[in-house]
C-alpha cells in the first residue's frame, strides 16, 4: 500500500527552477499492476525515484505500508529500500565482476542473510527464471534478456512488497522485451505490486491501471 | 553484511584488476621492505655495539682524572688536576661493595725478541686486570698479585704479539725487551679479536708502576673498578667518590659507570634506528599515495555500481567500509609481500656481507605490517568518503 499526498519535486538547473513533480496525489493498493507513461521530461522517472526512496520530495507526504517514510534518515531509507522495494533498471545495473548468482544474492549479502538461507532462495530464483545453467556466468557472458532476468531475480531476492521497473524493456529487442514483460506480469500474478515506467504505449497499455503524467502532473488515471 | 562476505567482496574487487592491484601493492611492499631492512640494520648495529661493551661486564666503573663539567674556564688557567695514582687505586679497594680495582695506563712501545721488533700497544696494569675486564689467559699466568709499585719485570703477551715474535716456539719463560728494558714472559693471552677498532691481541701487559716510569707519566689514565653485581650503583659511586675526595681534597676525577654508558649508547642507537625507519617510511608514504590514486580511479569507475549498491540497500557507512576495506586489504597484502621481500634481502645481505650486523625482531615485523594497514586506511579515507557521499540517484545515472 502506497499513498502519495501533494508531492512536489523541484530541481534547480542553473538559476532556473524546474518542477519535476507538482502536487502529485497517488494511492497504489497492494497487488496492483500500474504503468506510468508520458513524454520524456514529463516527470515519470522522478515519480519512480520518489516511489523508490532514491529521491526525496521537496514537499508532501509519502506513506509506505502505513508508515510515513518522508522524514526518514539516509540509513533508514537504505534499510527500507533493501527490505521492501525491488528495482529493475533499463540498463540492468549488474556488477560486472560478480557471476549471475553473485548479482542475484547481492541484496541478501548486504542484508547479512545466512549463506544457507541465501543458497535456498538462490536455487529457487535460478530455477524460476531459467538461469540454472548460467549461474556461474558473468554479465559479459550473458545476453541482454538473461541480464534482465538476473536483475529481476535480484529484485525479488528480498521478497519486496513493491517492484519498480524503469523502462525495463528499453534496452532489449522486441521479442526479448516481451519475455521480460511476461516475467514481470507473472510476478504480479503471484500477488506482487508492480509499477512500471515506460514510454512504449503498447507495453504500458497492458497494465491494469495506467497513469499518464505530463509536466509533473498526473493527467490521466485509467483502470 | 557478514565479515566473510565483506572480505570476499573486497578480494573480488581487487582480483578483477590483477595488474593494477599487484603494482599498487608493490608500492607498499617496497616501502615495508625498506622499513624492515633499515630497522633491521639499525637494530643489528645496536646489538653489535652493546655486545662489544658488555663483554667486559656491566658491573664495571671507570674512573679518569679530571672533572668533566659543562662549565667553561679561562684559557691558560693553571691545570690543578691532581693525578690519579696507584695509591688511589689501592685505596679504592676499601670502598663499599668493591670487588677489585685495576690501575691502567696505555701507550705504545717496541717489543724485541731474537732480532725481531714489533711496535705494539702497551698496557700497564695490575694483577686484577683479567678479573675486571674478563680476559682469559691461554698459557702461563697473568701478572702476579704483588705491589704494583715494586712489581717484578714480567710481561704477558697478546695472542698476536706472541705469534709474531715467537711463531711456533714456546714464549713462556723467554726474555724479551719491552721499551728497551728486559722482561720475562710469564703468560700469553687468549685471542680476543678487535673491539671497536682496537686490536686487543696486538698488545702486551706489564706492571703498571713500570709502565708509568717507561712513559714518564705521573698519572694513571684510568682506574677500573668492579663491584658486587647486586649492589646499588648509586651507593657504589658514592663510596668511590668519598674515598677519592678524601685523598684529593676535592672532586677532580670523573666516575663513569659502564651501565650509564650503555644507556647513553642505547639512546643514540635507538635514535639512529628511528631515523632510518623514518627514511624507509617515506617510501611507505609513496606507496600510500599509490593506493590513494588507484582507489580514486576505482571510485570513479564504479560510480554506477555504488549507485546500485545504495539502491539495493547499502548504507553510506557500508560503502565507506567497503572502500576502506579494499585499501586496507591492498596495503596488508603489500605489507606481507614487503616483509617477505625484506626478509629475503636480509638473508642475501647476511650471506654476502657477514660483517654487517642485521637483526629483525619479530615485533618490528608486526609493527611494520600494522603501519602498512594504517597507511592503507589513511590513503583510503578520501576516496572512500567520496564514494560514500555520492548521491545514489546521480551515481545510478552515470553510465
Amino acid at each position: 500500500m502506497i499513498r502519495l499526498t501533494d508531492i512536489e519535486r523541484v530541481f534547480t538547473v542553473g538559476d532556473e527552477q524546474v518542477h519535476a513533480l507538482r502536487g502529485v496525489n497517488l494511492v497504489i493498493g497492494p497487488g496492483e499492476y500500474l504503468s506510468i507513461m508520458g513524454p520524456s521530461g514529463s516527470g515519470k522517472s522522478s515519480l519512480l525515484n520518489v516511489l523508490g526512496l532514491l529521491d526525496r520530495p521537496n514537499a508532501g507526504r509519502y506513506e509506505l505500508e502505513g508508515r510515513d517514510v518522508t522524514g526518514l534518515s539516509d540509513d533508514e531509507l537504505a534499510r527500507v529500500r533493501r527490505e521492501r522495494i525491488g528495482f529493475v533498471f533499463q540498463f540492468f545495473h549488474l556488477v560486472p565482476r560478480l557471476t549471475a548468482e553473485g548479482n542475484i544474492e547481492l541484496p541478501m549479502v548486504l542484508a547479512g542473510i545466512e549463506p544457507a538461507e541465501r543458497r535456498r532462495r538462490l536455487d529457487r530464483l535460478l530455477a524460476e527464471y531459467g538461469l540454472e545453467s548460467r549461474a556461474r556466468h558473468r554479465p559479459d557472458q550473458l545476453s541482454g534478456g538473461q541480464c534482465q532476468r538476473v536483475a529481476i531475480a535480484r529484485a525479488m531476492s528480498m521478497n519486496p512488497s513493491v517492484i519498480l521497473a524503469d523502462e525495463p524493456t528499453g534496452n532489449l529487442d522486441r521479442s526479448t522485451g516481451q519475455e521480460v514483460i511476461a516475467l514481470l506480469e507473472a510476478l504480479h500474478a503471484g500477488g506482487g505490486t508492480l509499477v512500471m515506467v515506460t514510454h512504449d504505449a503498447e507495453i504500458g497499455g497492458r497494465a491494469k491501471r495506467r497513469i499518464r503524467i505530463v509536466d509533473g502532473r498526473i493527467v490521466g488515471d485509467e483502470r | 553484511m557478514r565479515a566473510g562476505d565483506f572480505l570476499g567482496f573486497t578480494l573480488l574487487s581487487l582480483g578483477s584488476h590483477r595488474l593494477r592491484t599487484f603494482l599498487t601493492a608493490l608500492g607498499i611492499a617496497v616501502g615495508i621492505a625498506a622499513v624492515i631492512l633499515l630497522t633491521s640494520i639499525g637494530e643489528g648495529l645496536h646489538r653489535f655495539v652493546i655486545d662489544e661493551f658488555t663483554q667486559f661486564g656491566t658491573n664495571l666503573i671507570g674512573i679518569a682524572p679530571g672533572k668533566t663539567t659543562t662549565r667553561g674556564g679561562s684559557i691558560g688557567a693553571i691545570n690543578t688536576v691532581r693525578p690519579l695514582s696507584i695509591e688511589d687505586a689501592l685505596a679504592l679497594r676499601r670502598a663499599p661493595h668493591v670487588l677489585a680495582t685495576d690501575p691502567l695506563i696505555q701507550g705504545n712501545g717496541d717489543v724485541e725478541h731474537g732480532g725481531r721488533t714489533r711496535r705494539v700497544t702497551l698496557y700497564g696494569v695490575s694483577h686484577a686486570f683479567v678479573e675486571t675486564l674478563r680476559m682469559t689467559v691461554a698459557a702461563g699466568d697473568f701478572l702476579p698479585d704483588e705491589d704494583p709499585r715494586t712489581a717484578r719485570a714480567f710481561v704477558v703477551l697478546g695472542a698476536k704479539v706472541a705469534r709474531e715474535l715467537f711463531g711456533e716456539t714456546p714464549a713462556l719463560g723467554a726474555r724479551i725487551r719491552v721499551g728497551g728494558e728486559r722482561y720475562r714472559v710469564i703468560g700469553v693471552m687468549a685471542p680476543k679479536g678487535q673491539v671497536l677498532g682496537f686490536d686487543l691481541d696486538d698488545t702486551v701487559y706489564i706492571p703498571v708502576g713500570r709502565a708509568m716510569e717507561m712513559f714518564n707519566r705521573e698519572s694513571l689514565m684510568e682506574i677500573h673498578v668492579t663491584y658486587e653485581p647486586t649492589a646499588p650503583l648509586a651507593e657504589v659511586e658514592a663510596g668511590l667518590r668519598r674515598v677519592l675526595v678524601e685523598r684529593h681534597g676535592r672532586e677532580d676525577f670523573t666516575i663513569t659507570p659502564q651501565q650509564k654508558m650503555l644507556e647513553v649508547f642505547g639512546t643514540i642507537l635507538d635514535a639512529i634506528t628511528f631515523a632510518v625507519a623514518a627514511i624507509g617510511g617515506i617510501s611507505l608514504l609513496v606507496g600510500g599515495v599509490g593506493i590513494l590514486t588507484i582507489l580514486t580511479i576505482a571510485v570513479a569507475e564504479r560510480t554506477s555500481e555504488i549507485g546500485l549498491l545504495r539502491a539495493v540497500g547499502a548504507t553510506r557507512r557500508r560503502i565507506l567500509l567497503l572502500f576502506l576495506g579494499e585499501a586496507a586489504v591492498l596495503a596488508a597484502l603489500g605489507g606481507i609481500a614487503g616483509l617477505g621481500l625484506g626478509w629475503a634481502i636480509a638473508q642475501v645481505l647476511r650471506a654476502a656481507l657477514p660483517a654487517l650486523p642485521i637483526h629483525t625482531p619479530w615485533t618490528y615485523a608486526v609493527v611494520a605490517e600494522c603501519s602498512a594497514v594504517v597507511v592503507g586506511l589513511l590513503a583510503g579515507v578520501l576516496p572512500a568518503r567520496r564514494a560514500a557521499l555520492l548521491d545514489p540517484l546521480e551515481a545510478l545515472r552515470s553510465e
